[in-house]
């Protein structure tokens, strides 16, 4: 039977990493929330890989810790490793990367959830949605409790119908051994939501004792301490290394003779899986001709023997996973603890939601995570955030907040799923960013902090601090623009030993401007130089160095601004529009664009569909105009 | 898009030997200054809606073009609503394009079919109820836009060109998977290996340029000029070549004194003929205007007939002509043939170029003569031309462009500059190709990386 249980300003279904930045945004912008989920013991939980960060997903935890999230400042608490990515490939995709502790990683999440105020959290399955007088209204759970509120995020992971599967093996489930959602998926196919269904996968868990390290090499964390946070002050962390072995033709044998057995191949997973994280079954048949694939073996914890075998994703049956796995250096006599597994569930084609991340035809209801068709945990936490402060801004009447593409790469994962959906899991790239350069991790504070203050959720204290680094940064390239280097003869030897040949007097900007040259060689000179922290010098060196480019991708920003700000009122009939192809009037009808630089990023619409868009925008303009 | 400076012939395309040229948007005037070279008034950008009398040089090579009039039109008072500048170009089809092209060096976008009446629209120039007519200029110059291009983009070029585009993306999918996969077995190719493909890629798109310069010459012709001493019988040469009377065949020399403009077809290719007032040295004024015309038309001539008279022989003014002239593109007619055996030509280095020995009187020779002009023209590269060439200027500006993004990518490859900021230009050259083959980069790209490299770390 059916009862009111109590009634709330937002309800978050689902505590994974879209769950708890949700819950945590609507908290404290001062919203009554609710946090929904099947096992309180699995609250931010990485069912997955044991990492956060690396190329794209590390300028997101940043840009997260900016606008005020908790990803961040969590990661940088529960790490056992840190890396930083790709230092040689350039400014633009330096990338952090962390090991997790991912016990301690779920315990401090859990106990800043349970410290907020305003959030409450319940252990419950959740069935349906509910909708009064086309609105969202609250949530039905399967004890008859009903929780009712204005707006809902449904941040419900790979939980919906999901269906676990081990080779022949297929049951109903939710990632490591929790319960699926079965009823919540209906419920909303009844709301009229489209539904997709995708497949990830997940390798085998190994006993570190049983495992030879001595065969494989060394993957240390780097020397220097790295965090996420801009704000979370951890000044020292104790590393555990992966260790990283090969696969050979005899595991590749073993697969190859048990492909009938795999699911994959049978044609038993029905669901699309992610390209970029491939079972180690596709990559052997597709990439036959390769000797070995890499397998990095990663520690799940400072204080479990549990580890990760990244690289050895896979579906196929335990006993040729068990065969299979032992022919790797160091792994001969492994013990598994859980055997690696496929999934399927359910998910929502996202070009039915808003870029607020409000579903369409559903005011007051939002979704984010992977149910909204995307992967990975930073993926998930950006829409959480984002879901979060627009169900306050929908219940408070006020304008979304949008991030553009050229502000953070939240922009680039939004404004993607929206307006191209996706027909695989989808995972941020660098390569998706058109303005990479000005996306960087090192500059997320300095794109957004003002943005999370204004919002409400970078407090009074932490925007002064970075007020005060950011005025530090503008006189520091200030005066590298006006301090003259003068050619004196010890300059020039100084010069000379670090292989830069310097003839006549420059500013010190310009001489940074060399390649051979580093910010710590002009301090290095006999001149006065003020003693700034290390980020706010990283920050300087880069924006100078790189200032050419950097000013080109401005002024191409500010082109493609243009067209992001020209919006189309919501009561456009893009049906009505002639003069447009058909393909390009279904598609605009259907993703309804809120921008014309929007409507130009929908596949099939072409140049020329935009110049008649714009036309009509600007008769409907006219028409209003005359009509007041 | 929307405010950009944009440019486009505006003068339908045909014999007509003036055309115009209109430049709109906020660096119009900017745009006009780097190409127009005034005669007189330097002060010609703020004195608008006047014609303004000088030159189009080329913004590269600072040569003159052509002789324009330039009007300037100033904002809100122009068709647009923005800065308008239009350039009256009069030497016909080859250089109204060849200022055209220079006018998009120097910054401005081509435009899009109907983009001028579009921004006449959106600027509230045009009324409201004239919008869906204005759509249908959109639409309807679209489709024939689309249909002439694709038209020209015949199945051997298109194949071309996306095979090059392919190379493109495989170079944007080897940075990219390095950066994005920094952890995968991504074998990474070696800078150099990196810098020989662009250099082949350049080479590729080096030979569709060269078509592309064939093909425009199969149909917008080549600039011919017919030089020679007054009264070796140029204008009867002229007259031979036409078929018919059209410049006055006189024998007191210098009677010829208009340029006059024509197009003859030989063998598939248009010449553009000028006929030439003489060069001798001249102190008459009205004829040393026409000398100095000729002598500018000598220079930009794609095709010079330098005509000799057998019955006077090689003289010394002939010997100063030749050295004035590009022997790269220059055939040497012996006339008067019938009249007299053909001289001994001087041993001199200039004098061993393409020659044929023809009466234009008698009509004698004319047939060897035109297979030397089209040798000549198509550098022997007869037959079908269709299947290579690039004849769209669209197309033509999408190449060179595309060549500039992988020039930059190798100069920077050179300068240790990191693969962040190579792959800009890598992926400026292949989105611009992706504006003539119409792909989209971000898919692409990604099916190209899951394709060439085993990712999953």
């Amino acid at each position: 039977m059916e009862y009111p249980a109590g009634s709330y300003d937002v309800i978050v279904v689902g505590a994974g990493h879209a769950g708890c930045e949700a819950g945590l945004a609507a908290a404290r912008l001062g919203c009554r929330t609710l946090v929904l989920t099947v096992n309180m013991d699995n609250i931010a939980l990485m069912p997955c890989n044991p990492s956060v960060g690396g190329p794209a997903k590390g300028q997101l935890v940043r840009e997260i810790d900016a606008l005020g999230g908790e990803l961040g400042i969590n990661i940088d608490r529960s790490a056992i490793q840190m890396r930083m990515l790709n230092t040689a490939k350039g400014p633009a995709v330096h990338a952090l990367r962390a090991q997790a502790d991912k016990r301690l990683y779920q315990d401090n999440m859990r106990s800043v959830l349970e410290g907020q105020e305003n959030l409450d959290l319940r252990q419950v399955m959740v069935d349906r949605v509910l909708v009064r007088n086309g609105k969202t209204a609250g949530v039905v759970v399967s004890t008859g409790a009903v929780f009712d509120a204005p707006a809902v995020i449904l941040t419900t992971g790979t939980y919906l119908k999901g269906r676990v599967i081990i080779g022949e093996l297929a049951y109903s489930g939710g990632p490591s051994g929790n319960f699926p959602s079965l009823k919540l998926s209906d419920s909303l196919q009844e709301l009229g939501i489209k539904l997709v269904r995708f497949k990830t996968g997940t390798p085998a868990r190994v006993d570190k004792r049983s495992v030879d390290f001595s065969k494989m090499t060394i993957q240390p964390g780097d020397e220097k301490l790295y965090n996420f946070s801009f704000v979370s002050g951890i000044k020292e962390r104790e590393q555990v290394p992966c260790w990283l072995t090969y696969t050979n033709e005899e595991t590749h044998r073993i697969i190859r003779e048990n492909l009938d057995r795999s699911p994959l191949y049978s044609g038993f997973i029905k669901g699309t899986g992610p390209r970029y994280c491939p079972s180690i079954e596709d990559k052997v048949v597709r990439f036959s001709e390769r000797p070995g694939h890499q397998v990095f073996i990663e520690p799940e914890g400072r204080h479990t023997n549990e580890m990760y075998v990244q690289g050895l994703s896979t579906s196929l049956p335990e006993d040729v996973q068990m065969a299979m796995i032992k022919t790797v250096p160091g792994l001969e006599n492994v013990k598994i603890i859980r055997t690696g597994y496929a999934i399927e569930y359910d998910s929502i084609d996202p070009t039915q939601l808003k870029l607020s991340l409000e579903n369409k035809e559903i005011p007051g209801l939002f979704s984010a995570g992977q149910i909204n068709g995307t992967s990975g945990y930073e993926e998930a936490a950006a829409q959480g955030l984002m879901a979060g402060i627009n169900a306050v801004m929908y219940l408070r009447g006020r304008d979304p907040v949008v991030l553009s593409r050229s502000e953070a790469y939240i922009g680039v994962l939004i404004d993607d799923l929206v307006t191209k959906g996706t027909n695989e899991p989808y995972r941020l790239l660098t390569s998706r960013a058109e303005y990479r350069l000005l996306l960087r991790q090192d500059n997320a504070d300095m794109r957004l902090t003002e943005t999370g203050h204004s919002i409400g959720l970078i407090g009074d204290q932490r925007i002064s601090y970075f007020m005060e680094k950011k005025k530090m940064i503008y006189d520091e390239i200030d005066r590298l623009n006006r301090t003259h280097v003068p050619a004196t003869s010890e300059i020039k030897s100084l010069l000379k030993e670090k292989g830069s040949d310097y003839q006549q007097g420059v500013s010190m900007a310009l001489l940074l401007r060399r390649p051979e040259l580093s910010y710590q060689d002009l301090l290095e000179l006999p001149l006065e130089s003020p003693d700034l922290p290390q980020e706010v010098r990283e920050e300087v060196e880069i924006e100078v160095k790189y200032e050419g480019y950097i000013k080109k991708q401005r002024s191409q920003v500010e082109r493609f601004e243009k067209l992001e700000n020209r919006k189309i009122p919501p009561d456009v009939n893009f049906e009505d529009m002639k003069g447009v192809s058909n393909e390009a009037r279904q598609k605009l009808a259907r993703v309804r664009p809120e921008s014309v630089g929007q409507a130009a990023r929908i596949s099939g619409v072409s140049p020329a569909d935009i110049s008649v868009l714009m036309i009509y925008l600007e008769q409907m303009a006219r028409s209003k105009g005359e009509g007041s | 898009m929307l405010n950009d400076t944009i440019a486009a012939i505006s003068t339908p395309p045909g014999e007509g030997g003036v055309g115009i040229i209109r430049i709109s948007g906020e660096r119009a005037l900017d745009i006009a200054e780097k190409v127009f070279r005034p005669a007189r008034s330097k002060d010609w950008r703020r004195e608008g809606f006047k014609l303004h009398y000088g030159h189009a040089v080329d913004t590269v090579t600072g040569e003159v073009i052509d002789e324009v009039l330039l009007a300037v039109m100033k904002a809100p008072h122009t068709y647009t609503r923005e800065d308008v500048v239009e350039i009256n170009c009069h030497g016909g089809a080859v250089p109204l394009r060849a200022v055209l092209k220079t006018v998009l060096t120097a910054g401005a976008r081509l435009a899009a079919p109907g983009e001028f009446t579009r921004r006449a629209f959106l600027s509230g120039r045009i009324d409201l109820t004239q919008a869906e007519s204005v759509i249908d200029v959109i639409r309807s110059k679209t489709e024939a836009s689309l249909k002439v291009a694709m038209s020209q983009l015949g199945g051997g070029l298109s194949a071309k060109i996306r095979s090059l585009q392919d190379r493109v993306l495989g170079m944007l999918a080897q940075l990219e998977a390095s950066i994005d996969f920094p952890e995968d077995d991504v074998d990474e190719k070696s800078r150099q290996e990196l810098r020989e493909t662009a250099g082949e890629i350049i080479g590729g798109l080096d030979r569709l340029l060269e078509a592309a310069a064939r093909g425009r010459i199969y149909r917008e012709g080549i600039m011919t000029v017919i030089a020679g001493r007054p009264n070796v019988g140029k204008s009867s040469l002229l007259n031979a070549l036409l078929g018919r009377e059209r410049a006055i065949v006189t024998d007191v020399p210098g009677t010829t004194r208009d340029v006059i403009e024509e197009t003859i077809n030989i063998r598939g290719i248009p010449l553009v003929l000028a006929d030439t007032a003489g060069l001798r040295e001249t102190g008459d004024l009205v004829e040393k205007i026409g000398v100095e015309k000729t002598r500018q038309t000598i220079e930009e001539a794609g095709l010079i007939l330098f005509v000799i008279d057998a019955a006077q022989g090689v003289t010394g003014e002939d010997c100063e002509i030749i050295k004035t002239v590009d022997r790269e593109k220059t055939i040497l007619i012996i006339n008067k043939i019938d009249v007299e055996e053909s001289p001994e030509l001087p041993l001199e280095e200039e004098w061993s170029i393409p020659r044929v020995e023809i009466s234009a009187l008698k009509g004698e020779g004319i047939e060897i003569l035109e297979e030397k002009i089209e040798h000549m023209v198509t550098g022997g590269r007869t037959g079908s031309p269709d299947s290579i060439i690039v004849s769209n200027i669209r197309h033509e500006s999408a190449l060179v462009k595309a060549r500039g993004s992988m020039e930059e990518f190798m100069s920077l490859a050179d300068e240790g500059v990191p693969p962040d900021l190579l792959s800009i230009d890598v992926r400026g050259a292949w989105e611009t190709l992706g504006e003539i083959t119409g792909s989209t980069v971000t898919e692409d790209l990604l099916d190209r990386i899951f394709n060439d490299f085993c990712i999953g770390k």
